[in-house]
């Protein structure tokens, strides 16, 4: 038992912004982006406590979330198709952060809590917990092991922690006998469930007798949320062929539809605000053309370009993880969206400033055909610190993008389309411009910070000779 | 009737007994015979009635053999009369005093009941055999109900509902049928009933009445206490039968509240979470211990919540007592006050539709005369002795007079008062009996059931320290039983508390589908001392369920070799053939 115990707890000297998990182990590869953090957060993987154990039932935490272990204490009970096993910590340290809740299944190899060194680090693995572990744990459900669904799913989650939790806005409920909404009246049905679908019942209004919230307020408002979240013009989310649907139908949420509702759900939380520029690109335009036959696309010239000017702007690099402090990111990970077939995912150009256009176009593609075989690796998919939404492609002039959870801003990109100009010589030209648009965290990112990246970029974008080198 | 009633009395022929020995009975060898001529009461004569005199419901008093034993006993000045009515009377016709009284007639023991209220008492009208039939709809509803289950067995149904109306209509019908059955039998068997509330008088005399009718009084040699007990209402729980309500009123299943609060997880609260949660209710238990389901088996405790309560529409908040209870008026919701168990502080409000007082039962014991006799209960039990004999105030037996089932509190279950029952007609017809109550089982009928008999582990673990001996603990798991896996039922876990010194076993918990028909193989090897290398051998039938105590017994690792007891005997036959071998010779 405790040989085979010992290989659950793995040592991963995971960097703090990034929400590593997958169900093989190969975490302690995980490049390390961020170097503030010194200190461990280790992961505590599903034992395998038989050989043919595939996927094990937390049957209880023996411990809860913040209590400290010392090595060789049982932390949870885990049921094998035989019998419940006591599985002990092999580290000391705190449990950090429960990912999945008893009863419910996680393959074997796949994290199911976070164990920090120091008590400092217990609010930011709960963080980062936090915007995995909803996936994670299903309770009850057969298994959310599979290596495809896991994957894609987390690749609609993008970097970095949540930041609050999800919140059903419906408005407050004030129970008559609540003591001014200081007491929640709901039934054990709803509280269940509101844990389950992530809903404050605290914004649930009651339906129930004298304004008790029951389980089909929790539902609405669970619905609700959902429903903000699809109407939000996210980018791809329409891309699936009308003939693929059948009208009259309720389709529910595949595992990465699941997870951008909860995600968006999740970015209400942020109180963000948008900027837009109008950069003209003609000379940006002119050097495509030029180096388009050595496999450069125009989503590397745009990610070079951000990345150009978030180099002078860390500030738009930063995120805001726990509401009190700016994070100022290491590196510049452009995570770029995709739409994908029922959903969309954001591969991620690392260190999008230090590498070369070619290189970056390169890598582009490299990505780009991972995802479409649902291969990408986590670190390829959540670790963009800034997001480029470009729905320029489809004649799209201007839109506006949903800040991503864990990030400080997002970009949408627009066509660029030849437009009538004044030119500063009083006659009228014709130049190909596009409009941007910046959806940024206003705790950590203010109006005048946006404004001059945007102007820095749009000079990187009308003189892009920078960008080659 | 008058006459009977005379000849009854005036003669005193000598029958031969037929149907038992007496020869240990003290006053036996004849006895006058009771000829009478309703047909019922003939076809009963072969094995009862042994008595002089018989008073029946509605029986005039003041005839004139009647007054005159009175004064007789009178004159006697308070010493126990020297002839008596019947040879036992019981008080209480539950499933106790049933018990006793079917008992009693075997052994030709001239036999009265006396009941106050009907038949059957707590278990057949408010107990055990409604919430069955309740139980019994929750099982089939949750089957019906669980999409994933029927899903998996190849089936579909569509959507499962129920008719409140029919269901209490199944468990009052339930009842009755039972109630019937219990009165019938005791008649048949020539068992008197008498109605009304029993008092004792003084040692051995009896007396019964309805209220507005006059008082009768009756003579026995023995009597019993079997007057059960009540449900237990906290203080500053107001019960008003509707909105909150006991166990009396939950089985008439008078509605289906969406939110009730049960107070206590026990036996009573639990099996009541099963219906109430299958009807579509939400439950939330308040529960004074620090820990759900207190008096199980930890482990199977822990199991058991994690079935049935966690996946649940159950909440619940332990360590925390109900304060005050207010019914639901003037449109304002049942509110129920928790203070901290410990500390007593007040720590919520809770604002519900229903609530369900669960927290046990109380001694029904008030206006049974005890003070007649100088005994003084305690918290309403009536003391008594291993062998049920009932203790004075002074520390004394009191003689003739013995006290059974939940009025003595012992072992608060139908079936253990039955059987003490059973053991109390065997001492007084002259057998010495100790019921073992460790062989007693019990079961909670949840879905899946839960039950259990003997020591739970830290019971075992303390009686080991204390005794000195080595504990062991065997389990089997449901998921390896074919019969579970074919009913898709594999949740379910059985252990054994053993020593493995000995072999004895000191308990068996079941968790698991139909537990409470598997613990009975436990229990009758604990009742007949029988040992886990001997009983490791006995076969089942394949396949079913009861393998998994047969794994369950096989996977006992036992330090002894393996029947010391049997190589012992196996010696004794041995020498004893060869004997008969010389011998032929």
């Amino acid at each position: 038992m405790a040989q085979l115990l010992k290989t659950t707890f793995l040592p991963s000297s995971l960097p703090r912004a990034s929400t590593v998990r997958s169900p093989s182990i190969h975490i302690s590869t995980h490049r390390s982006r961020t170097t503030q953090v010194e200190a461990k957060i280790r992961e505590i993987f599903m034992p395998a406590l038989s050989s043919t154990m595939t996927e094990g039932k937390i049957v209880s935490w023996v411990k809860s979330e913040g209590d400290k272990l010392s090595k060789g204490e049982s932390v949870v009970v885990v049921e094998s198709d035989k019998a419940d096993m006591d599985v002990e910590t092999f580290y000391d340290g705190y449990l950090a952060a429960i990912m999945v809740e008893e009863g419910g299944v996680a393959a074997v190899g796949s994290a199911i809590a976070l164990l920090a060194e120091t008590e400092e680090e217990i609010a930011e693995a709960r963080s980062k917990a936090s915007s995995s572990s909803s996936s994670a744990a299903q309770p009850a459900s057969t298994s959310s092991s599979a290596p495809e669904p896991s994957q894609t799913e987390k690749i609609a989650e993008p970097a970095g922690p949540a930041i609050s939790k999800a919140a059903a806005i419906v408005g407050s409920a004030v129970h008559p006998a609540s003591e001014g909404g200081k007491r929640v009246v709901a039934s054990p049905y709803a509280k269940k469930l509101a844990k389950e679908l992530k809903v404050e019942l605290e914004r649930v209004v009651g339906s129930g007798p004298m304004g008790r919230i029951v389980a089909k307020d929790v539902e609405a408002a669970a619905a609700a949320a959902d429903a903000a979240a699809s109407l939000a013009p996210k980018v791809g989310t329409t891309v699936n062929p009308p003939s693929g649907i059948e009208l009259g139908t309720v389709v529910p949420f595949t595992t990465m539809q699941g997870a951008v509702s909860r995600n968006m759900v999740e970015s209400l939380a942020v109180p963000t605000f948008r900027v837009g520029y109008t950069i003209t690109t003609d000379a940006l335009d002119a050097l495509y053309k030029k180096i388009k036959s050595k496999g450069v696309t125009m989503t590397a010239l745009l990610a070079k370009a951000t990345a150009l000017a978030l180099v002078k702007h860390p500030v738009i690099n930063s995120s805001c993880r726990d509401g009190k402090s700016f994070t100022y990111n290491s590196s510049i990970n452009i995570a770029v969206a995709v739409a994908m077939d029922g959903g969309l995912l954001t591969p991620v150009l690392q260190d999008a400033d230090k590498v070369d256009i070619y290189s970056l176009s390169r890598k582009w593609k490299e990505l780009v055909d991972k995802a479409r075989a649902k291969q990408l690796q986590p670190h390829e998919y959540n670790t963009g610190t800034f997001t480029l939404s470009n729905l320029g492609m489809y004649g799209v002039d201007r839109f506006d993008a949903i800040l991503p959870p864990g990030t400080g801003a997002i970009m949408a990109v627009g066509a660029s389309q030849p437009t009538v100009v004044a030119t500063k010589d009083g006659r009228i030209g014709m130049k190909n411009q596009m409009q941007v648009n910046v959806t940024a965290d206003h705790r950590v990112i203010y109006g005048a910070d946006l404004a001059s990246f945007l102007q820095t970029l749009a000079k990187i974008i009308e003189d892009p000779k920078d960008l080659t080198f | 009737m008058q006459s009977s009633f005379s000849l009854s009395c005036s003669q005193a022929t000598t029958v031969p007994r037929s149907n038992y020995t007496f020869d240990s009975l003290p006053f036996a060898p004849s006895k006058p015979i009771n000829l009478r001529f309703c047909g019922l009461r003939r076809e009963a004569l072969g094995f009862s009635s042994l008595s002089r005199s018989h008073f029946r419901r509605g029986l005039q008093l003041h005839t004139p053999t009647r007054s005159k034993r009175i004064s007789a006993s009178l004159v006697d000045n308070g010493s126990p009369p020297k002839s008596f009515d019947y040879d036992l009377i019981i008080i209480g016709a539950g499933v106790g005093g049933h018990g006793a009284a079917l008992h009693a007639v075997e052994k030709g023991l001239k036999t009265a009941i006396i009941e106050g209220d009907v038949v059957g008492g707590t278990c057949v009208n408010r107990g055990c055999v409604p919430s069955k039939a309740l139980l019994a709809v929750s099982g089939r509803m949750r089957e019906l109900q669980s999409e994933h289950h029927m899903k998996a067995l190849g089936l579909q149904v569509s959507a499962a509902g129920y008719d409140r109306q029919g269901v209490a209509d199944h468990a009052n019908n339930l009842a009755s049928k039972i109630r019937n059955n219990l009165t019938n039998s005791l008649k048949a068997l020539g068992v008197d009933i008498l109605t009304g509330v029993g008092t004792i008088l003084g040692p051995q005399k009896v007396k019964y009445g309805k209220a507005g009718f006059p008082d009768n009084i009756v003579t026995a040699k023995d009597i019993i206490i079997a007057t059960g007990s009540v449900p237990f209402v906290p203080k500053g729980v107001e019960v008003d039968g509707k909105t909150v309500i006991t166990s009396d009123h939950a089985l008439k299943l008078e509605f289906v509240p969406d939110w009730i609060v049960i107070v206590g997880s026990g036996y009573i609260g639990l099996e009541f979470s099963d219906v109430y949660t299958a009807l579509g209710s939400e439950v939330t238990f308040v529960e004074a211990l620090d820990q759900l389901m207190p008096g199980f088996d930890p482990e199977i405790g822990k199991l058991a919540q994690r079935v049935l309560i966690n996946p649940r529409k159950i909440d619940y908040h332990t360590g925390v007592f109900a304060s005050k209870i207010t019914p639901a008026k003037d449109g304002k919701p049942v509110t129920i006050e928790l203070i901290d168990a410990k500390t007593k502080e007040q720590k919520d409000t809770l604002e519900v539709d229903a609530a369900l007082i669960a927290t046990g039962r109380a001694p029904f014991t008030n206006g049974l005369g005890l003070e007649n006799i100088n005994v003084v209960t305690q918290r309403g039990f009536v003391p008594v002795d291993e062998r049920m004999r009932v203790i004075d105030a002074d520390g004394n037996l009191v003689p003739h007079l013995y006290c059974i089932g939940d009025a003595n509190g012992k072992m608060m279950l139908a079936h253990a008062a039955s059987a003490q029952g059973i053991s109390v007609v065997e001492q007084i017809t002259g057998r010495d009996h100790v019921l073992n109550h460790l062989s007693i089982p019990a079961a909670c009928f949840t879905h899946p059931e839960i039950s259990m008999v003997g020591l739970t582990e830290p019971q075992a673990r303390e009686k080991g320290e204390t005794e000195a001996f080595e504990v062991s603990v065997a389990k089997t798991s449901f998921k390896a039983n074919t019969k579970a896996l074919a009913e898709n039922e594999g949740e379910g876990l059985a252990k054994l508390i053993y020593r493995p010194d000995t072999g004895e076993i000191l308990g068996v918990h079941i968790f698991g589908l139909h537990a409470a028909d598997l613990i009975h193989e436990a229990s009758n090897a604990i009742a007949l001392g029988t040992r886990i290398q001997d009983i490791k051998f006995a076969v089942h039938a394949h396949p079913t369920l009861s393998e998994v105590l047969d794994e369950l017994f096989k996977s006992a690792k036992l330090k002894t070799a393996p029947s010391m007891y049997k190589l012992v005997t196996e010696v004794f036959n041995l020498w004893g053939r060869l004997k008969l071998m010389f011998q032929a010779r």
